[in-house]
């Protein structure tokens, strides 16, 4: 068994060129996007079919373009997918290697301070994009989730770096790995529901643009159909919210063991709670006519930007009984 | 929004109030205000959440134009505000006219048959016609039974089965929402009833769970504070460890406290350890460590020569390195009292910008850095005093010529202050532990719900509710049947992919799976 220094050292080597290898993959994918969005008449047709469902045909008029059969594909474009797909992939092994082998470093659940949790959390989050992408025609979400996960691990390394090392007496707990790995969990898959509703946003106002029935040009009209983009968001949404719930249940039966109380409105709580309400919200409002579609992706990112206020703004910003974690 | 009354009626008015407030735009709108009524309570300071209690005084004390007003309307108690209270109790309302009567539909619909197919299967999604070699009544009951094996409640007719799956979903989505009442009434049970408290134990000294010996003490409107459960504990002993050394040098590792309990009064003495996350509990009270310090052993002699104090005096930590600052007060000292000022250091350094600190959490060079006063200590009138502050209206600084007098005492050290007012000696160092003591009679209740609410949720957003229908023809011209078969997903989700394949793959006489006459190939 290697000493915990040497582990650590890998770890950080191991984050620094998952690093790199994502800010490659997301060039991949920018580039086959930007290549999409080229309004030429050789342009590459869809890349997916069309789910054309009940909900979709009434949600959204598909454009022509969207429309395209399934079966001419650009080799080209075909190719700096799989290379995206592929050097993602890498990447999130890395990734993986450089979190357990910090974990072994400091000898417990590598999620015990901002660095190690936005380690984890972007973890999640490229984790979250993979398994999606086996099974759903999610490539589009790859440039903006791979430009995230590479922003967020770069400000991980350089401004909120943390050497391994023990935790204070508060977070030795193992409500601490249950609490704060369902936390890191919803995070990853609400990343995706995110940038599938912004797309989904995007394309909507194209296709509103677009209502003269001429082929929409530019990214937004290359995406995927609004309705697949919807569903997609919505199945994200689906799993990962009944996660954050365990998430915050679990915080506060950790919160009850150690502070005597379950819940306090201490500022992570109640950020956690803004976060859960507008999420249910967006929930109540995907089957209430009126606000089906774009009201309910607008609460959608309100409640993922108030996911992210939670750990950024309040670990810095607010003190609280959250701030013994440390930056 | 329903469309509004055209009669004139306070009937009319009613109901289509009731109808409004009980309609989903509604709860999303109030589930829209509660989030945004939640959020000043984590910018502005607030009374109940302290652990700065002075934080709301000083911010009204800072903003003294918008202060008092934000006060008025009830910003720095947000969360027991009327305001807040009526976003959360109008939901609660909206949602229970919600969801009951979607109890009601839910129970009729349990018992009664799924609706008959449509006439024109095609229109739905999924829809799949193919052909089998096989009897209409054979491939008939073969769906039948195959849909029933799956847990479809399964009718069949002339010409068409009709099944239906998923009622635990709406089961699921109600007993998520009647949890979330539930655990509101066991938020109400805890706060009403209910006490959180505060106590600082010095080691060797003893708790007696009594109002009177809380430091802080804020019970509920119901709480019964004269019948506490009586237990008693004394701090045998504190150990805290730090990490020695690395960039997080100075850290807390572990702490834990020693104590002797009594869980009743003349019972049985018992040795129990505290420690952080591991409370003591005493029936439904639990004692929790949140937190230490030091406590100086001082003894003092006055003018006269005689020893008027003796003990330990709890320093209040002010930074991580617990460099703690205290008092000393002396009432006993003749002929005038005294009182003492300053730091304990338990790794004293001066810095000559910040003054005196401590570089070190443990006891490596322990040092008391005090200054004198004499005069009227102010406790004789009764008025109630901070036993962490000087109360100086009527006290005068000991001078040493042209500076005050101060000094720096290691264990072991004394001072006498001139003029032979009175001499004091730091005889030792022992720690104190903060406790805070709970007790929450809706917990259990509150728990109960959060857990019904978690498997509620799950299986309302897990499962999908969905109808099936196949319709069963004779070819024409004989031998072999025509069936279609389509699906109809009652919730936002697509029905379950690959359900209607394995279906028309188990019918007699199928064709092998691969070559389905499918239209669609899958399902969404």
């Amino acid at each position: 068994m290697p000493t915990p220094t040497l582990l650590a050292e890998l770890s950080d080597r191991l984050i620094y060129s998952a690093i790199a290898v994502y800010a490659l993959a997301m060039l991949a994918y920018a580039y086959q996007a930007a290549r999409r969005s080229r309004p030429a008449a050789d342009d590459a047709p869809r890349l997916e079919p069309v789910a054309a469902g009940r909900h979709g045909a009434v949600l959204a008029p598909q454009s022509p373009a969207s429309a395209a059969p399934p079966g001419i594909r650009d080799a080209a474009a075909r190719r700096t997918e799989r290379i995206a797909a592929a050097l993602t992939t890498l990447a999130f092994v890395l990734h993986l290697a450089g979190v357990v082998a910090r974990g072994l470093a400091a000898g417990r659940a590598p999620w015990g301070n901002m660095y190690e949790f936005t380690a984890a959390a972007t973890l999640a989050a490229t984790a979250a994009y993979l398994v999606f992408l086996r099974r759903q025609p999610v490539r589009d979400l790859g440039v903006w989730i791979l430009a995230l996960v590479t922003l967020c691990l770069g400000l991980a390394v350089t401004v909120l770096y943390t050497p391994a090392g023990d935790l204070v007496p508060a977070l030795n707990s193992y409500w601490l790995v249950v609490h704060v790995a369902a936390a890191i969990i919803a995070g990853g898959v609400f990343t995706v529901g995110a940038a599938a509703t912004g797309l989904y946003l995007l394309r909507r106002r194209a296709d509103a643009r677009d209502a003269g029935g001429q082929a929409t040009r530019g990214y937004a009209g290359r995406l995927p159909a609004a309705a697949t983009l919807e569903r997609l968001a919505h199945t994200a949404h689906l799993f990962a919210f009944p996660v954050w719930t365990f998430a915050v249940l679990a915080g506060a039966i950790w919160a009850e063991d150690s502070w005597g109380r379950y819940w306090g409105w201490d500022p992570k709580e109640t950020w956690a709670f803004i976060t859960w309400v507008l999420y249910a919200a967006y929930l109540h409002a995907q089957s209430t006519a009126g606000w089906r579609g774009r009201k309910a992706g607008w609460l959608a990112l309100a409640g993922y930007a108030a996911f992210w206020f939670n750990f950024v703004g309040v670990n810095l910003f607010i003190t609280g009984l959250h701030s013994y974690a440390g930056v | 929004m329903p469309p509004r009354p055209t009669g004139q009626g306070l009937r009319a008015w009613g109901r289509w109030a009731w109808r409004t407030l009980t309609s989903m735009r509604t709860a999303v709108l109030l589930l829209l205000a509660l989030a945004l009524a939640a959020v000043p309570g984590s910018l502005l300071p607030q009374r109940g959440v302290a652990f700065d209690p002075g934080a709301v005084t000083r911010f009204v004390a800072d903003n003294p134009v918008v202060g008092p007003w934000l006060d008025r309307l009830g910003f720095f108690e947000v969360y027991s505000s009327p305001w807040f209270a009526a976003i959360y109790l109008l939901l609660m309302v909206s949602m229970t006219g919600c969801v009951l009567p979607r109890a009601a539909r839910l129970w009729r619909s349990t018992r009664a048959e799924p609706p008959r197919a449509p006439t024109n299967l095609a229109r739905l999604d999924g829809h799949r016609r193919t052909t089998v070699a096989a009897e209409r009544a054979q491939v008939l009951q073969a769906a039948a039974s195959h849909l029933r094996a799956r847990r479809f409640r399964v009718v069949v007719d002339d010409d068409s089965v009709r099944a239906e799956k998923g009622y635990l979903r709406e089961a699921g989505n109600l007993v998520f929402h009647l949890s979330l009442l539930v655990l509101l009434f066991g938020v109400a049970i805890g706060s009403l009833f209910g006490f959180e408290g505060r106590v600082i134990v010095v080691e060797g000294a003893s708790f007696t769970n009594t109002r009177l010996q809380y430091d802080e003490f804020t019970p509920g409107p119901l709480t019964d504070a004269e019948g506490l459960s009586p237990f008693s504990v004394t701090l045998d002993d504190f150990t805290a460890r730090f990490e020695t050394a690395g960039p997080q040098r100075g850290s807390a590792r572990d702490f834990q406290a020693d104590l002797t309990v009594l869980r009743t009064p003349g019972g049985a003495a018992e040795k129990v350890t505290v420690e952080v996350n591991h409370p003591l509990q005493v029936e439904g009270t639990k004692m929790f460590l949140t937190g230490h310090g030091y406590a100086p052993v001082v003894s003092v002699t006055d003018g006269r020569g005689q020893t008027v104090f003796s003990g330990p005096v709890v320093f209040v930590p002010f930074d991580g390195n617990l460099s703690s600052e205290g008092v000393i007060k002396v009432p006993d000292g003749q002929p005038t009292q005294l009182g003492f000022e300053g730091f304990f250091l338990p790794t004293a350094s001066v810095d000559p910008a910040a003054g005196p600190r401590s570089l070190y959490p443990d006891l490596v060079d322990p040092q008391l850095l005090l200054t004198a006063y004499t005069g009227d200590l102010g406790l004789g009138d009764g008025a109630p005093q901070s036993v962490f502050r000087l109360d100086k209206t009527n006290l005068s600084q000991v001078m040493d010529g042209d500076e005050p007098f101060a000094r720096a005492l290691r264990p072991g050290e004394s001072m006498t202050l001139p003029d032979g007012q009175g001499t004091l000696t730091f005889e030792s160092v022992s720690r104190f532990a903060n406790f805070q003591i709970a007790h929450d009679p809706g917990k259990e209740l509150s728990l109960v719900a959060a857990v019904a609410l978690l498997l509620g949720l799950t299986v309302s957003l897990a499962v999908r509710r969905r109808r099936v229908w196949v319709r069963v023809t004779a070819a024409a011209g004989g031998g072999g049947a025509t069936v279609e078969a389509a699906s109809y997903a009652l919730t936002r989700r697509e029905p379950v992919p690959g359900e209607l394949s394995s279906l028309l793959a188990a019918l007699p006489g199928a064709e092998p799976a691969g070559n389905g006459a499918a239209p669609h190939d899958r399902e969404d």
